[in-house]
């Protein structure tokens, strides 16, 4: 890598710190984000021009015409969206940033599995990117009001618990066996899908902020593992800082909330009776 | 075990600034006022874009020919984007508004 892209996304993560830490005073909080988004558009323009890679002309378009598509439909939806309706949207982006995540590590797992230390990154960010997608998803029907704030899973403990443990087991499976496997590849997506929806379906509407934060704290972890992957700084303390961050606020919010993360997450089939209050 | 080691072996340097970012991250967050949590939940979303540096590398890596990888690597470049556009122009608007509310 070229010392002026290592010193491009420096100054990136230092951006992003200094853009968090604004965030978090009512004073500085709108610098503190046009930072940020400066860092993050230094780092993407420095990723596509400054390499040591021969790239077809036509990469460079299809890349391009990405960007736009997806800069101009990202920022429609955001210019666009109701005030009220900000939180489902986020969630929604949110979701965005996972299956991005997961279709990296798609690609890269059909491309390349050398190591064993490879091959953990690529399975675990599939399945945390999957998880994130499906359930920030979820978290924004319920939001916008497409789904039941509470539905209930008969005997949800020992389903969501199982699938749990079949992803785990598969993940294990795969690495431990290397290799291309398309077959127990999309089982492996299939299963991160199923988790996120499971795990976001039984909290009720109210609560989800918190599970957005903590899914967005998911993302975060999931972009610091695809920067192991390419051994890249700028995608590993970013992701780093997201997923910690996203924790601490996390807990913020429940604080703010009166309530715990753990009542949140688990408190759904338990505290039947305050929820069907709401409703 | 033994990978967890080998890994820390032989990336040290990425072992330390792993570690040191999850209390930076930590410290960064510490004592926020309850109005900027979901702002700040929201410009925290918009940072976990950095994910699309990841989907450019897989397009400039992509050969040509190699359709599936390119149209994974496009859609990705796309999502990734959206995250990061959208998320940073939400934020701001939402800040925005907690101005004028003032």
């Amino acid at each position: 890598m070229s010392v002026l892209l290592s010193v491009i996304y420096l100054i990136a993560t230092v951006t992003f710190v200094v853009g968090l830490n604004k965030l978090g005073h009512p004073e500085t909080a709108k610098k503190g984000n046009l930072i940020a988004a400066a860092g993050m558009g230094l780092a993407i323009i420095g990723t596509i021009f400054i390499h040591d890679l021969q790239v077809p002309i036509i990469i460079y378009i299809l890349i391009g015409a990405a960007i736009l598509i997806g800069s101009i439909i990202g920022w429609l939806i955001a210019v666009k969206v109701e005030m009220t309706k900000m939180p489902e949207l986020v969630s929604l982006f949110n979701g965005f940033g996972g299956a991005s995540a997961t279709l990296i590590g798609v690609v890269e797992f059909s491309k390349n599995v050398d190591s064993t230390m490879q091959a953990t990154t690529i399975v675990s960010g599939i399945v945390i990117g999957a998880i994130t997608f499906s359930g920030s998803l979820i978290a924004w029907g319920k939001l916008n009001g497409s789904l039941k704030s509470v539905i209930k899973i008969p005997q949800y403990n020992i389903v969501n618990n199982l699938v749990f443990i079949s992803i785990i087991a598969l993940a294990a499976y795969m690495v431990a066996i290397g290799g291309y496997n398309p077959l127990f590849l999309y089982g492996l997506l299939a299963g991160g899908l199923v988790y996120g929806i499971l795990f976001v379906l039984p909290i009720g509407g109210a609560d989800m902020p918190v599970v957005i934060s903590l899914l967005n704290s998911l993302t975060g972890i999931a972009a610091a593992i695809t920067g192991i992957l390419y051994d890249n700084m700028v995608m590993l303390v970013g992701g780093i800082l997201v997923g910690s961050a996203g924790i601490i606020l996390t807990i913020a919010m429940c604080k703010a909330m009166n309530r715990t993360l753990s009542s949140v997450i688990f408190g759904s089939f338990t505290a039947t009776n305050d929820i069907s209050g709401a409703n | 075990m033994n990978q967890l080691i080998e890994f820390i072996r032989d990336n040290i340097q990425i072992t330390y600034i792993l570690i040191l970012s999850i209390f930076v991250g930590i410290e960064v967050i510490k004592s926020i006022p309850a109005v900027l949590h979901t702002p700040l939940m929201s410009g925290a979303n918009a940072l976990s874009g950095v994910v699309i540096v990841g989907a450019i590398l897989v397009m400039l890596h992509s050969d040509p020919n190699d359709y599936l990888a390119l149209t994974l690597g496009f859609l990705a470049v796309v999502l990734g984007i959206l995250n990061v556009v959208g998320g940073f122009a939400v934020t701001h608007r939402m800040l925005q508004m907690f101005k004028k509310k003032k």
